[in-house]
This record gives structure tokens, C-alpha cells and sequence, in this order.
């Protein structure tokens, strides 16, 4: 049998699929031509009329069947079948999936470290990506480092996984430590230098993100009360979303100051990074971030690119100087490119799977959605629950969808 | 800005070392795992892979020769010579002969091991084991090296992972596994959204800017949504796991991205020339064929660049849709979380495999970086 | 021999009209131009003879054939394209020669006709190139070889010159009247918004504006004798001065009475009934001269000169009963602003238009 060997089937299917794709697209438009509405005797004109209208769907119907079946139908399916029960037969059970699941604590660490996750990664990604971009487009070698930066956007998530459990390696402590992230940790022995990198300088940090957080948060409330102006009503909702999200952070943010000075640091002992809990999210996300600056940056870079010069010229000749064309003139003018780029990672964590299956597989308290929909599905096979968790995840996406929609709709008119 | 009125800004300076410093933590990730899978599993766990790559001094234990084969009597002692490093010299700090004091003599130095017993070494390595009957006997003397080595790297790892290895650490299976995944998960998908593209772009029909919407929509749909019901279907239509699943999977989840990539370009060819078509004479299909592909060419390339790193470094479809219990079918994303699995502290295996995995999408990347630029700022910019 | 015929063609876009009830004869061997501002529909009635734009109403006919529903390829047309349109991928050779493969020519066919039509048109040592490596002038003329090798019974021209720079563009203006003159029997229609094309090119003009033909005739006879006050102030540049009047005397001569003073006789019939009416008097700014004997159709006060050499235009005060005037004189003048100016015309070239806008010519 041919399926035995691998490769000789995959080099029949693309033969067999392309040439019967292609086939279809010729044939079925021979037939539409020739037999169907003949360009021929007494009605052609009318004929060639009916075929052009008939056309355009033989040429969509592969893809629509293909978007219908496998993507459209089982948004509908995920839903019913979030509302029955396997053991039951596919009985209809209401809303008892949902019920059962958010009584598990597991969920709930989900929802949490997924949210943690939809803050930190788009915000670092972005902010690491413009930084990037707006340094490389200075320098010669720009474009050099532009694509090492961008490299990890061809490394599966996987592969990222295995190079920063290297990093995260632990060894016991009279071995000498093969990941990094030990081996610069033993450095430190709770001495000035260690109180300065591990507890000043992050400190100071965090202030920064607070200040930057607060600042935006109150343009955010001034821009509120000022008022006046013609605003969307669904645009309400996502503001109080932001309002309440910026606040969230902030109250973090604060909290982990007191944190910095108040833990004590378990100096020369080699940790075992993902299993501390709640910072070993932030072990995870820094695989992803890593992965999506090069994607922030390579949007961002062109976006800056396409600002006139002028702008920044006349910038120049009014006295202002490189900090302040950049957050005044530039970063205001690529903002549409930033929210797009802040929603396309923002996508991609609400779907991470890969990252947290591979390094923890949701131990230690780093389980994510994706990953807990995952688990309820194959290995608990309950597809009850894994249905309901993974319309929480649409409708996490929803808002997106929505703006996406919204957006092309305005924009083909 | 630098340039401007011949003001040599003072931040150009910053701004090199800046960049330079984002790129070097960017990259130290991937060199250390690359690094790794050139070295021995003993290298590996002996020392971090940063100083792999500079001389290092290092501990290692060698064993005289056996007394039973190569012991001499020399009048009524026995001795045993050789040289440990069998030639290849290396420079000696210090050596010891028991694991509690590795570093108690200098080269060239005696050990009195109590009992007559000694043992010399000189600096090229060359030693002389010298005792009594009963000392010299049973197994060879143990001595313990310091020594300064060189850089040392090896492609016993990927003679592994490719071809010797057994089990889960030969990659070999999964790697033309991934490769009859990917192909045809990319070919297809873009001959079929091409054509969709086209009528999207170019023919007129009732329904088109509904059908575009929707198509924005199901771009952010979250594929875990499709993976109950499609995986109920594909049991119930006999399907089940394998490369059909798959390939359909892969086909209908690249759909939205390829239609709205392929018909955003599209639509962007000047009327004119697909108007002088029609002039000349050709039909629908014809345009599509003759004028229409050719000059999409980079938006096609973008979008099968997309769609082949996607699918090669995919873990989740291939985990539902074709990895079957046999495990015959895995793919080298799933392989690799498995040895995650099993040989966690095997780094050698681990490093090796996941660079294997890495090379061809990296490859790609560096040889069609281009397209792949070019196709992000199409797909998000807009 | 009636070569393209439109009847009571029109065209809607859902309840926008942008073309009523055109109709047009157009005879073998002739080449008509389509003229009027942006928007006046002259593209879109191109567009529907080429069969790219569905009729609405009324019949199209080519060669005595009722062509509504024929796709455009089987029209016997060939169209050149405002931004030539040729295809980036294709040898200029290959340009030439698709709609022939398409049509299912012999190679041999196909071949010979490519080389003679890129011979007429000095193309020949540029068969292998690429589009992108020719020049804007060579690129137009692929454009219009592309058509020449289709051998169509009607050239449709989209302002093919408004991509060329200005020197160029007369060349090829001169070029393709050469074309015209060298292919008696075709029949060619040749959209355009510069009256200066349609002027030296055209064997009749149609104006068209918001939707309507204005006028259709030769190129001389819409300067000399314009229907209406559009196209009277379309045709000819500076456009023509239009002052408002009343009619004062009537019968083969008209008199006319501006409300300055001024006064003509207007050698154009009118009637009983025009008595008293008002009316808009047309007089070009080239026709006007300085009054010597105190006779004046307008006085007018200067505003601008602009003295080039060869002619001095002089820009008069708008006032409440003509927009600013206009006036091209011959030769040198040294004309103080503010001064007032009393100018006269011959009586042959004036022009009455009524209360419509409607030229008294044509009742």
C-alpha cells in the first residue's frame, strides 16, 4: 500500500489535491460556458449575462465550503455542545458545563494568568518593538539587526519552549548551572550591587510603569469628562474595560514594589524558575514576547517609516528635541498601527497553547485556557467542559472580532 | 535626525549600543541552544554553554592502563606506563590521584600513595605507576586532571537525532512527517483562496462586501473552537486521525488569512490592465491564470511563507487531527514536547532535536524574509 | 457608411443617472472625440461601446450589429487605455500578441502581424523588453500597437496623452493624427478633457456635460457657432466673455442694449416675441478690440495685465452683469490697472444666447 510510505503520499495528495483543485476551477467553468449557458445562438447575450452571474461562485465555493464547514459551523457546534453532557448521551444539560467548570478553582487560575497575559505580552511586545524599530531605522546596520530581532517569529513555539527551559535549567547547587538565568542568579550574594539591580532598579521600573499607566489613564478620564464631542456607545463599554484594566495593573504594580523590599531573596540557592508560582508566568510570557517584538517591530518600523518627513523636520526647526519628537510627533501618528499590532498579539495570547503545554503543561499554577480546554478535552474528555471553556475564549476574542468587522465594513465603503 | 545641519547627535553612539544590546539578548536564546547541540552530554552538564566556546579548565579522571594486560616487572616491584591522553597533549595545571584532592600535585610531581606505592606525571601526560605486586593489580589507577581544554564540538548529537538513534531520539520519521504535513497544507490553500480572492476582488456579484466582512470575522475565530466538532466529524465521516484530517484542517484554518492576504493585493492591481484583458479577449479564468497570478506573485509568496511556518511549527492540529495512538504519524513539534517529557535532563538530545525542527523554518525565514515582511504589512497595516 | 450608432443609450448606477438618451451616428472613417469636464460621463459612454459598462437603455450598434450583450472582445474594438495598461510581466512582443493566442491565431499569424504593426510604429528593436524598461512615449505606443495588431472596426481611445508630459505629449497628439490619416477606413473614438486634442484631432466633437450631449459637430463649427453658452465657453481659451443684455430690436438683425450704455447689432435673426427679453451677449476675448470711434459693446476696468509679446491679456472688474472680462489683445499694449477700457467686436462675432443658455442659431 502506498499509504505506508509518507512521503509518496504527500506527493500524491499535492499532485491529486492541485491538480483536482485546478481541474475544478477549469472544468466547472467549461461546463458553466459550453453547456450550461452556451455563448451561442439566439440567447447568447442573455446567456453570457447568466454565466457571468453564476461565476463568481464556482470560483468561491471551494474556499467557502472549506470556511463554512470548518470554521463557521463549529463556532454553533462548540456551542451546543457546551450546553450537553457526553455522559449522558449528548443530553441537553443547560448551563451545568459552565456551572461545573467555573466552580473549579482551575479555571479560575486560567481566567487569571490569562488575563495577566493579555496585559503584559501585547503591552511588552509592542513597547520592545517600537523601541526596536525606531533605534534600527537610525543606524547603518539597522537592517541587519532588524532581522535577528525578527528571527524568532520562524521558531515554533515548541522550539522556543526548549531554548528557554535551557535557559531555566536548575542544577544542584555544588554542580556547576548550565541555564543562564541560575548561573547570573548565584552571582548575586545580597551585597550593594545585588540590592541595586535585583531591588532599586527594578523599583524604579515599576515606577516608571506606573506613572505611564497613570498618565494614560488620566488623558483617559480627562478625554471622559470633557465630553462634548460624538462618541460610539459601544466604545463605552471598552473604555470602562481599559479604566477598570489600567487600575488593575496599577494596584500590581504597587503591590510588587512593597513585594521587592519586603521578600527576602534566597540568595545562593539555584531556583527552579517555573515553579515559583505566579512569577513563572512571567517566565512563560518572556518566551512569547520574545517571539512577537520582531513582528511588533517590523509593523512599526514601516508605520514610522511612512511619517512624512516634514512632520518631523518642522518638529525640528520648532525646537523640539529627539525624546520629544518621538512621543509628539511620531507615536501619535502610528497610532492606528499600534492598536492593530496591540490586537493581532493580543489574539495570539488568547489562543496560547503551545508555550504552557510544553514548559508546564499548566503545573505550578501557570494554567492558561487554551491549555485547560486542552486538558479537559483529551485527557479528561469531557467535552462538556473543554466546549464551554473554549466559548470563553470567543468571547474573549468577540470585541476584536467586532472592532475587525466594524473596521473593513468602514473602510471598503 | 544625526545628519541634520551637520550636528553629529551625541545620542548616535547610544543608540548603537542600544541596538546592539537588544540584538545580543535576542539571539542569546537560540545560540545557547544551538551551541548545546554540538556538545556531548558531559560537556553539556559540566559546564554552562557560554564557556563552551573559550578554553576552559576543566576536571577530568583517566584511568591507567589495566595491570593485568600492561604491567612490567621491574626487579621486584611491577610498573605500569602510558600516557593518558593517548595523543592528544594537553596542558596540565595540576592532577591528583583520589576524588577528595584533585589538584595536590603539580605535573611532574610524585604521589607517594602510601606503602611504596607511586604514581608520576609528567606534563605531556606520560605517567609511571609503580608498586608491589598486590598494588599494582586489579583495576588501573584513577587520576584526576585539571587541565585547560579547548573548545571542543561535535556532530555525534545530529548523527544521533538523523540517522543512529532509536526510539524517540531519532527524529528522522517526524521530520518527513512534518514535511508531508506541511506541503501540501501549504499548496492547497492558496490555489483555493487565490481563486476565491479573485472573485472577491474583481467580479461583480450580490453579497460580495457581506462575504468580505465575514471573512474579516473568521480571521480572529479561535481555532480551539473547531476542534470538538471537527474531530466528531472526522470520526463520524471515517476520516479519523491521519494526513486527510489534517491536510483539511490546515487548509480551512489557513482560508481567511490566505483570501483576505491574496484579495487585499489583488485589489489593488490597476483596473486598467484586468479591463485590457477583457478588451483582448480573455475570460474569467484566463485573467486569473495569465494576468492575475503572475502579478500576485509576492502576495502568494507572503501568504505560503505564512502558511508554512505555521504549519511546520504547529503543535495543536497535528496533536488532534493526526497523531493517532500509534504515535507512527508524530510530527517533530510533538515529538519534542514528548522528550520534554522523558528526557528532560538530556539536554544533547533535546537541543539537538528542537534545532533540527528549527533549521528549515529559519532557513525560510533568512531566505525569504522579503515576502514575509512584506506580507505582515498587507495583512495589518491596512 | 454608418460604422457605431447609439440610440437613446442611457446609464444609471441605481437611481444615480450620469448618461440620458444619448444619441450618436458615427460614420465609417471618422474620428470623433469625446470632450467635457470630469464627470460628464465622456469615460462612461466609452467604457459602455467597449462593452465594459453594462447598457441601461437604448441600443448600441456596431457595424449594423445590436452589440448590448457581446462581450467585449467579439465587439471588433480595441481600446487604449489611460495608463496603457499593459501587462508588467509580458515582453512588449507578448503584449502585442495576447488577444491574437487568445483569439486562437497561428503562430505565424500572430507573428506577422505583431511585426508589421510594431514596424508602423518604430517598435521593433523593442519586441524583448519589458514594459518597466521603456519610456513613457515608447510604453504609449505599445499601448496603441497592441490595438493597431487587432485590426478592430473601431479604435476607443481613453485619454491616452494625459500621462505624457507637455513636449511629449504633443508629439504623440501629432503622431497619432499621422496614425489616423495613415488607417483612412477605422473608425476611432477618443475620449479627452483638453479641448486642445479634440480641437487638432477630432473630425467631429461631441461635448458632453452632466450627463447630456451638448453639441455635436466640427471642431470649427462648435468655436464659430456654439449651441449653447457651455459649449460656448468650453471651446476655445480664454473662454468666452458672456455680458448680460436686452433685447431691444428684432428682425434679421438683432439689437441689443447692455445696461452700461453699450449696444450692438447683431447680424442673427430673431422674432417678435424675443423683444424685451434678456438675453446673454457672447463675444471671445480674441474678437475683442479697443473702440477708436466711441462706439462700445462693454467698458470695462483693468484689473490684471499680463503681457506675454505676442498678445496682451487684459483681466477687467467682475461686475453685477458679467463675471471678471477677458480681453486678448494682438501685440504689445501698455494698459495702466484701473484704467477703463471701452471695447468693441465686428458684428460677425458675437454670439446671442437666450435666457436658456440656448444659442439664437439653433431655433
Amino acid at each position: 500500500m502506498f499509504t505506508e510510505n509518507p512521503a509518496l503520499l504527500g506527493l500524491m495528495t499535492i499532485v491529486i489535491g492541485v491538480g483536482a483543485c485546478l481541474g475544478y476551477f477549469f472544468f466547472s467553468n467549461v461546463i458553466l460556458d459550453k453547456v450550461i449557458f452556451p455563448a451561442k445562438g439566439p440567447n447568447a447575450g442573455r446567456n453570457i449575462n447568466r454565466a457571468n452571474m453564476i461565476r463568481p461562485w464556482l470560483f468561491l465555493f471551494p474556499a467557502l465550503f472549506g470556511l463554512t464547514l470548518y470554521l463557521a459551523y463549529p463556532v454553533f457546534e462548540t456551542l451546543r455542545l457546551s450546553l450537553t453532557d457526553r455522559d449522558l448521551g449528548g443530553a441537553f444539560v443547560g448551563f451545568e458545563n459552565y456551572r461545573k467548570m467555573m466552580n473549579e478553582d482551575k479555571f479560575w487560575e486560567a481566567v487569571r494568568n490569562n488575563l495577566l497575559w493579555l496585559v503584559v505580552v501585547p503591552a511588552a511586545s509592542t513597547a520592545f518593538g517600537l523601541l526596536a524599530a525606531q533605534l534600527t531605522d537610525r543606524i547603518r546596520w539597522g537592517n541587519f539587526a532588524k532581522s535577528l530581532i525578527f528571527m524568532p517569529m520562524a521558531i515554533s513555539f515548541v522550539g522556543a519552549s526548549v531554548i528557554f527551559k535551557l535557559i531555566y535549567d536548575t542544577r544542584p547547587a555544588d554542580q556547576n548551572q548550565i541555564g543562564v538565568l541560575n548561573a547570573v542568579w548565584l552571582k548575586f550574594d545580597g551585597g550593594i550591587g545585588s540590592i541595586f539591580t535585583l531591588q532599586l532598579v527594578p523599583t524604579l521600573l515599576l515606577i516608571g510603569f506606573v506613572g505611564i499607566v497613570g498618565y494614560v489613564l488620566w488623558t483617559f478620564v480627562r478625554d471622559f469628562t470633557a465630553g462634548g464631542r460624538n462618541r460610539s456607545v459601544w466604545l463605552l463599554p471598552l473604555q470602562l474595560v481599559m479604566a477598570i484594566g489600567g487600575l488593575w495593573l496599577i494596584w500590581l504594580s504597587i503591590g510588587s514594589i512593597v513585594d521587592i523590599w519586603v521578600t527576602e531573596l534566597p540568595y545562593g540557592q539555584p531556583q527552579t524558575w517555573l515553579t515559583i508560582s505566579f512569577w513563572n508566568n512571567f517566565f512563560l510570557m518572556v518566551v512569547l514576547i520574545w517571539i512577537q517584538t520582531g513582528f511588533a517591530m517590523v509593523i512599526l518600523s514601516a508605520a514610522l517609516r511612512g511619517i512624512p518627513e516634514e512632520t518631523v523636520e518642522a518638529a525640528i526647526v520648532d525646537g523640539a528635541n529627539p525624546f520629544q519628537i518621538f512621543f509628539k510627533i511620531k507615536v501619535p501618528q502610528i497610532m492606528g498601527t499600534i492598536v492593530v499590532v496591540w490586537t493581532t498579539i493580543t489574539l495570539t495570547v488568547l489562543k496560547i497553547f503551545d508555550i504552557v503545554f510544553a514548559m508546564t503543561n499548566g503545573q505550578w499554577e501557570t494554567q492558561v485556557l487554551a491549555n485547560y480546554m486542552y486538558d479537559k478535552l483529551f485527557r479528561a474528555s469531557d467535552w462538556g467542559i473543554g466546549s464551554a471553556s473554549a466559548i470563553v475564549i470567543m468571547l474573549l476574542v468577540t470585541p476584536i472580532l467586532v472592532w475587525n468587522v466594524y473596521n473593513a465594513r468602514k473602510e471598503m465603503r | 535626525m544625526a545628519r541634520i545641519a551637520g550636528k553629529k547627535s551625541r545620542l548616535t553612539w547610544a543608540v548603537h549600543i542600544s541596538v546592539a544590546l537588544l540584538v545580543v539578548a535576542w539571539l542569546f536564546p537560540t545560540v545557547g541552544l544551538f551551541v548545546s547541540s554540538f556538545r556531548t552530554a558531559d560537556q553539556i552538564s559540566g559546564s554552562g554553554w557560554w564557556a563552551a566556546l573559550f578554553p576552559a579548565e576543566q576536571n577530568e579522571v583517566y584511568r591507567t592502563g589495566d595491570p593485568d594486560d600492561d604491567r612490567v616487572a621491574v626487579g621486584d616491584m611491577f610498573e605500569v606506563k602510558g600516557n593518558i591522553f593517548e595523543g592528544e597533549p594537553r596542558n596540565i595545571s595540576s592532577w591528583g590521584v583520589s576524588s577528595r584532592d584533585v589538584s595536590a600535585f603539580a605535573p611532574g610531581e610524585t604521589a607517594d600513595m602510601g606503602d611504596g606505592e607511586t604514581l608520576t606525571l609528567a606534563d605531556d601526560g606520560a605517567y609511571v605507576w609503580r608498586g608491589t605486586d598486590d598494588q599494582i593489580s586489579g583495576r588501573g589507577q584513577r587520576i584526576f586532571v585539571t587541565a585547560l581544554v579547548p573548545p571542543k564540538f561535535s556532530l555525534e548529537n545530529y548523527r544521533t537525532i538523523l540517522f543512529s538513534g532509536t526510539g524517540q531520539d531519532n527524529m528522522a520519521k517526524a521530520f518527513f512527517n512534518t514535511l508531508t504535513v506541511t506541503i501540501p497544507a501549504t499548496i492547497i490553500p492558496i490555489v483555493v483562496a487565490a481563486f476565491a480572492a479573485y472573485a472577491l476582488a474583481w467580479m461583480e456579484f450580490p453579497g460580495r462586501a457581506l462575504l468580505i466582512a465575514a471573512i474579516v470575522g473568521l480571521l480572529v475565530v479561535p481555532l480551539q473552537l473547531a476542534l470538538i466538532p471537527l474531530l466528531r466529524l472526522h470520526l463520524a465521516i471515517g476520516i479519523g486521525k491521519g494526513y486527510m484530517g489534517v491536510w483539511l484542517a490546515h487548509t480551512a484554518f489557513g482560508m481567511p488569512l490566505a483570501i483576505y492576504l491574496l484579495r487585499n493585493y489583488m485589489v489593488g492591481l490597476p483596473r486598467d490592465i484586468i479591463e485590457n484583458a477583457k478588451v483582448d479577449g480573455a475570460t474569467d479564468f484566463q485573467i486569473f491564470t495569465r494576468i492575475i497570478v503572475p502579478l500576485s506573485f509576492p502576495a502568494l509568496a507572503s501568504f505560503a511563507i505564512f502558511q508554512f511556518l505555521w504549519t511546520w511549527n504547529d503543535l495543536l492540529v497535528a496533536k488532534v487531527f493526526l497523531i493517532d495512538a500509534t504515535g507512527s504519524t508524530t510530527v517533530m513539534t510533538n515529538q519534542i514536547v514528548e522528550l520534554l517529557g522523558t528526557r528532560g535532563g538530556n539536554w544533547e538530545i533535546l537541543a539537538t532535536a528542537a534545532f533540527v525542527s528549527i533549521a528549515v523554518p529559519l532557513a525560510v525565514f533568512f531566505a525569504m524574509q522579503r515576502y514575509l515582511v512584506r506580507g505582515l504589512l498587507a495583512g495589518s497595516v491596512k | 457608411m454608418t460604422s457605431l450608432s447609439l440610440k437613446d443609450v442611457s446609464k444609471s448606477y441605481g437611481a444615480v443617472e450620469v448618461l440620458r438618451n444619448i444619441d450618436l451616428d458615427i460614420q465609417q472613417g471618422e474620428l470623433i472625440v469625446f470632450v467635457g469636464p470630469s464627470g460628464c460621463g465622456k469615460s462612461t459612454l466609452l467604457r459602455m461601446i467597449a462593452g465594459l459598462e453594462k447598457i441601461t437603455g437604448g441600443t448600441l450598434e456596431i457595424d449594423g450589429m445590436v452589440v448590448n450583450d457581446v462581450p467585449p472582445a467579439q465587439r471588433g474594438i480595441a481600446m487604449v487605455f489611460q495608463s496603457y495598461a499593459l501587462y508588467p510581466h509580458m515582453t512588449v512582443y507578448d503584449n502585442m500578441a495576447f488577444a491574437l493566442k487568445l483569439a486562437g491565431q497561428s503562430r505565424d499569424e500572430v507573428d506577422r502581424a505583431v511585426k508589421s504593426a510594431a514596424e508602423t510604429l518604430q517598435l521593433d528593436h523593442l519586441l524583448d523588453r519589458l514594459p518597466k524598461a521603456l519610456s513613457g512615449g515608447q510604453r504609449q505606443r505599445v499601448a496603441i500597437g497592441r490595438a493597431i495588431v487587432r485590426d478592430p472596426k473601431v479604435f476607443l481611445f481613453d485619454e491616452p496623452l494625459s500621462n505624457l508630459d507637455a513636449a511629449l505629449r504633443v508629439a504623440t497628439r501629432i503622431e497619432i493624427a499621422q496614425l489616423k490619416e495613415s488607417m483612412p477606413e477605422s473608425t476611432m473614438v477618443y475620449v479627452t478633457h483638453d479641448q486642445v486634442e479634440a480641437m487638432t484631432l477630432a473630425s467631429r466633437i461631441v461635448v458632453l456635460h452632466g450627463g447630456d450631449i451638448e453639441q455635436f459637430g466640427e471642431p470649427l463649427e462648435l468655436y464659430e457657432r456654439p449651441a449653447n453658452t457651455f459649449v460656448a465657453q468650453f471651446i476655445g481659451s480664454p473662454a468666452m466673455n458672456l455680458v448680460d443684455a436686452t433685447v431691444v430690436g428684432t428682425g434679421p438683425s438683432t439689437e441689443v442694449k447692455m445696461p452700461d450704455g453699450g449696444h450692438a447689432l447683431v447680424p442673427i435673426n430673431s422674432v417678435e416675441s424675443d423683444l424685451d427679453t434678456s438675453v446673454k451677449l457672447g463675444v471671445r476675448p480674441e474678437d475683442l478690440r479697443l473702440s477708436e470711434d466711441g462706439e462700445y459693446l462693454v467698458a470695462a476696468k483693468v484689473e490684471i495685465v499680463e503681457a506675454l509679446g505676442e498678445t496682451t491679456v487684459v483681466y477687467c472688474e467682475p461686475r453685477k452683469d458679467h463675471d471678471a472680462f477677458i480681453v486678448k489683445l494682438p501685440g504689445i499694449h501698455r494698459i495702466e490697472k484701473g484704467t477703463e477700457l471701452r471695447l468693441t467686436a465686428a458684428p460677425g462675432k458675437l454670439h446671442l444666447f437666450d435666457s436658456n443658455g440656448e444659442s439664437f442659431l439653433y431655433r
